[in-house]
């Protein structure tokens, strides 16, 4: 019952908050909607026994990403609004009717699979990860089965940074 | 009342959508930026949930490269933005034509 109460709060806080993000016409009211979007992700996250996500969804996505977006809407310094001078919603029911067809088809997907999804009834079968602590079973998994991945994602950022510095660096 | 992994996957589909939505309609580019951020949230929501009711913490490693990824996108697309916006002075995507045959 609370797991219910929480979750369908959250829910419609999600939901909101997402419809505002791409709605609101300002852009920083939009940064400012999705960082609370991200916030409340979170939250979820520890409904869902994922409190070491949840760290990181506030550290890197409500911390990081949302301040290079602000940084970016500082920079990005606007006389008008990039709507302001058309009709900003040419495209509103080409897009309504494309998005409405992906949620259709998302929609047939819970549908189909709906009660297929059963959780696993017995805990498996003990291992190495019994016992521990969420962010220790998740730095087990990441050193061992998932080591090479792991790399290959800090490559990932190393060159994104190097990326973004010589594609932002003004040149002289 | 019981929550479901049907009912996280619902919330999902609704948040995949509104991003889809986001980008389709709106022009300003960081807004799409920030619509596509929207739909890996949604993607992360259904692999935590889907790794909570299966006991298999392979959903909460892919969501720890999705972050990693989305990172990373939004640190080079949004110095695509810049170095595009000294050029043209616009961040709207109808005038992002430089490249188009």
């Amino acid at each position: 019952m609370v797991e219910a109460i929480v979750f369908y709060t959250l829910a419609v806080l999600i939901l909101g908050l997402g419809v505002a993000v791409i709605t609101t016409p300002k852009t920083v009211h939009s940064v400012v909607f999705l960082v609370l979007n991200f916030l409340c992700v979170a939250v979820l996250y520890i409904v869902l026994r994922a409190e070491f996500l949840a760290v990181i969804q506030v550290l890197v996505y409500a911390g990081g990403i949302v301040v290079l977006y602000l940084f970016v809407v500082m920079l990005v310094n606007l006389k008008q609004a990039p709507e302001a001078h058309e009709d900003p919603r040419r495209l509103a029911r080409l897009g309504l009717v494309l998005s409405g067809a992906v949620l259709l088809e998302l929609a047939g997907i819970v549908v189909y699979s709906f009660g297929r999804v059963t959780p696993a009834s017995a805990p498996a079968a003990p291992g190495p990860l019994t016992g521990m602590g969420n962010t220790e079973e998740l730095g087990w998994l990441l050193y061992t089965d998932y080591l090479i991945p792991f790399e290959v994602a800090s490559v990932l950022l190393l060159v994104a940074m190097v990326g973004a510095i010589v594609l932002a660096r003004r040149q002289s | 009342m019981e929550i479901t992994p049907a009912h996280y996957t619902v919330l999902s589909a609704a948040l995949f959508s509104i991003g889809v939505i986001g980008v389709l309609v709106r022009r300003n580019v960081i807004i799409i930026f920030m619509a596509i951020e929207l739909m890996l949230n949604a993607v992360n929501i259904n692999l935590v949930a889907h790794a909570r009711y299966l006991e298999n913490l392979a959903g909460q490693v892919f969501v720890v490269f999705v972050i990693a990824v989305a990172a990373a996108e939004a640190a080079v697309g949004l110095g695509i933005l810049l170095a595009f916006f000294r050029n043209k002075e616009t961040v709207n995507i109808d005038e992002m034509n430089i490249m188009r045959w």
